[in-house]
């Protein structure tokens, strides 16, 4: 192979204060404690960044709380010109966001250039359409805000997940106080900027940064209506148990082990690329990701050789490379994860494989993964390892398919691949996945709404159905 | 070979049995590969690499013979400015120009194809066909590129297409053929797998995709396509087949982005001109412009760049 020289994407664009406060009504304010985020590429301190504690929450909440009146009186074409307002922002500051976003999470530059920035400005775009619209989007001739909805976020996709939140949420008429994960609070920070330079009413919208803790007091804090959480499914009970008998609504999204399902009559060479791109985008810190690969046994030799032979040419480094496909895992408690979880998958017997490929020395690190030989009883086929490791199970039938398809406690995703659209058809039907994708992996799009079925949580985001959750 | 792979008979059915491509997905992978960043040293080592996998052509009815004694020279000496600047790898010329190529390249290590069999429609009799590349041959020819019948393949008659491919290649006897499969004329990716194996099949040494006389020429996920049908072809035959896009690349940029789709898809075993090729005309002073720009740090304008 010839070898590709590094080219980095310059981080000069990106300039980061030594510390940050939290963005409360409109202003960045001091805490009591605070905490580091590091590159994890790197290991290198980015920034000291405000832990907020009980009375930072009162404080966040009751600026959300004074502002909505005043946002929601407003009339929806005002809000929307705000959200249009961002979105622009979000465009012009696209190339700043991603590479901030790489340095903070570890994703390559490639996907937080071309997936997540776009379809973060998307997604504002996209909401900010509809909030004149409110009255035609089959909840009712008059539907109302909920009043302070309560965001909690997770890492993998720090400013699109927090897109997702904020974006219905505003043009539905709500304020919010979002809190961004400890370990990828800066684009949240950023985007408190974004809502300064857009004139954004001060207390509409307010990120809060903090531990587990600081989301707890968040989620459980008495006066806001409505919780939206995105992160693991244990997090998600708690705050389900949290908030019963309160009247706050919630919506959750949560875990997944998706199933990638390709039969014979695939297209193998997509259908690889299809494999790869559920597995190993973003690390597979996905909760949508395709973790669970079940190959028709027809076809079986063909599909490994191909993913193999593919494994073997995916560059793993510098997130900031233009070049790199897989960066770092976002954090030492994650890779630590991730690990354990393919020892155990080993002990079990599967057999494990990687292609030969270097990793840096410092930062967290963890080569492209597979294992075949993988059943249904093995702890790698049931849990949700959250990072670039694929179970590989077999299948016969459809109907095989199908039934070890649905034989987890997740259903947030699938894949479905075959040059047959009446088999696509057949068994999109009988899966009990939130999405199904066929002869794709990880598409994405505002206008779809994404969600789960069983423990993979409950609610929708995304589409109309997303408006959904944020209005009564 | 084919004897040994499966029955004449059964060739229909092979062709059918291939798997399928998506279309969505095989655009998505090109246009992937197509965002890499070859800078510096890279693109240095990959502007040299295209210079010498390019077949320099000229396939206009106002060509003549000091227009094809220019571009000879031009193919031998690219830079005269520069003595490290390599050569190209071959030209390609209509056969009524060979002798005239042949007698200013001799001895060059240039490489001097012909195409053939009544190109660019391969609309004509056999026997016509099979003469114009025993005489392109005859006048000095060491590759012919010649065309299938999109029609016959087009209507299914594989075997047609497959026994020409046959002929051909006697009629070609030492000369390197290469089968232009006219892809934008196939209408599908599937078609191009179809027609990639049974070129293969029927004995090609190259796969090419396209006259440059359609509308439609070389484009990435077809370029795609057919290195995936020919890594395939060798794994199960053991036999390397080469493969030229022609028509429609135009820059460095472009050039550079098909040899990043060979690097991740075939591999090493394919960098080489003997097994890639750019059918261009226009795309080498855009490579040599390019050239110059990296060893002077300047662009300089197209007065110092020979014309073809």
């Amino acid at each position: 192979m010839f070898a590709y020289a590094p080219a980095p994407e310059s981080r000069s664009i990106v300039d980061l204060a030594p510390s940050y406060g939290l963005f409360i009504d409109g202003r960045f304010t001091d805490a009591h404690d605070s905490f580091k985020t590091v590159n994890p590429a790197s290991e290198e301190v980015l920034a000291e960044v405000a832990a907020a504690g009980p009375e930072d929450v009162d404080r966040a909440v009751a600026a959300a709380r004074r502002a909505f009146e005043p946002w929601s009186a407003l009339p929806g074409a005002e809000r929307a010109k705000y959200l249009f307002r961002i979105a622009r922002i979000i465009q012009e500051r696209a190339r700043e966001l991603a590479v901030l976003e790489s340095l903070d999470n570890g994703k390559p530059i490639k996907e937080s250039r071309d997936v997540d920035l776009p379809l973060v400005a998307a997604h504002f775009f996209y909401y900010a359409g509809w909030a004149d619209k409110l009255a035609y989007a089959g909840f009712g001739a008059d539907p109302r805000p909920l009043g302070v909805a309560a965001q909690v976020i997770p890492w993998n996709f720090p400013l699109l997940m927090l897109a997702w939140k904020i974006a219905p949420a505003l043009a539905a008429g709500n304020t919010v106080v979002l809190k961004p994960a400890e370990t990828t609070p800066l684009s949240a920070l950023f985007f408190a900027d974004i809502c300064r330079q857009a004139d954004l009413p001060p207390g509409v919208v307010n990120i809060i940064t903090g531990a587990g803790d600081t989301g707890r007091l968040l989620v459980e804090h008495p006066d806001v209506n409505k919780v939206a959480f995105t992160g693991s499914t244990e997090v998600g009970r708690a705050i389900a148990r949290s908030v019963a008998g309160t009247g706050k609504r919630v919506t959750l999204e949560l875990g997944g082990k998706a199933a990638n399902i390709v039969f014979d009559d695939a297209a193998i060479d997509q259908a690889v690329e299809g494999i790869v791109n559920g597995i190993f985008f973003n690390q597979g810190h996905v909760c949508c990701a395709g973790s669970r690969l079940l190959v028709q046994e027809s076809a079986y030799d063909q599909v490994l050789d191909s993913l193999k032979r593919r494994m073997a040419t995916l560059r793993v480094g510098d997130p900031l490379d233009k070049n790199t496909d897989i960066g770092a895992i976002n954090s030492a408690a994650q890779l630590a994860r991730i690990r354990e979880l393919s020892e155990i998958g080993a002990a079990e017997g599967a057999e494990r494989w990687s292609p030969p490929c270097e990793l840096p020395a410092q930062g967290f690190w963890f080569a492209p993964t597979i294992f075949t030989g993988v059943t249904q009883a093995h702890r790698i086929a049931r849990e949700e390892i959250f990072g670039p490791v694929l179970s590989v199970l077999t299948f016969r039938t459809p109907d095989e398919a199908v039934e070890k398809a649905n034989n987890t406690p997740y259903g947030l995703s699938a894949g479905i691949w075959s040059e047959k659209g009446s088999l696509i058809l057949a068994v999109a039907d009988k899966l009990r996945a939130g999405v199904v994708w066929a002869n794709t992996f990880n598409k994405f799009d505002p206008t779809s709404p994404f969600g789960g079925y069983k423990e993979s949580g409950y609610g929708r985001e995304g589409g109309r159905h997303g408006l959904e959750a944020y209005l009564a | 070979m084919t004897a040994t792979l499966l029955p004449a008979t059964d060739l229909r059915s092979f062709l059918r049995g291939l798997p399928g491509v998506d279309k969505v997905g095989v655009e998505a992978r090109a246009a992937a590969l197509g965002t890499r960043s070859v800078k510096t040293t890279a693109k240095a080592a990959a502007i040299d690499l295209a210079i010498r996998m390019v077949d320099l052509t000229t396939l206009e009815g106002a060509d003549t013979a000091g227009k094809v004694r220019a571009l000879s020279a031009k193919a031998m000496r690219p830079d005269p400015a520069d003595p490290t600047c390599p050569s190209v790898a071959a030209i390609c010329v209509y056969p009524a120009m060979v002798p005239v190529a042949a007698e200013v390249l001799s001895g060059s290590g240039v490489h001097l194809a012909s195409v053939a069999t009544a190109f660019p429609s391969g609309q004509a009799p056999l026997d016509v066909k099979l003469a114009d590349t025993r005489d392109a041959v005859a006048a000095g020819a060491d590759e012919i590129d010649m065309v299938i019948s999109r029609g016959s393949f087009l209507s299914g008659r594989y075997d047609e297409v497959f026994d020409e491919i046959v002929a051909v290649q006697q009629a070609a006897g030492p000369a390197h053929l290469k089968v232009i499969l006219e892809t934008g004329e196939l209408g599908t990716y599937d078609n191009v797998r179809r027609a990639s194996w049974l070129a293969m099949l029927a004995g090609a040494d190259f796969i090419k995709t396209s006259t440059g006389k359609v509308p439609v020429a070389a484009t990435l996920p077809v370029t795609l396509v057919m290195l995936e049908a020919v890594r395939d072809f060798r794994a199960r035959t053991g036999r390397q087949v080469g493969v030229k896009p022609a028509g429609g690349i135009r820059t460095t940029k472009d050039a550079i982005k098909y040899l990043v789709l060979i690097n991740e898809t075939v591999g090493d075993d394919w960098l080489h001109p003997d097994w890639f090729r750019f059918g261009a005309s226009s795309l080498l002073n855009d490579l040599l412009m390019q050239r110059t720009k990296l060893t002077t740090g300047h662009y300089a304008g197209p007065d110092y760049f020979t014309l073809d």
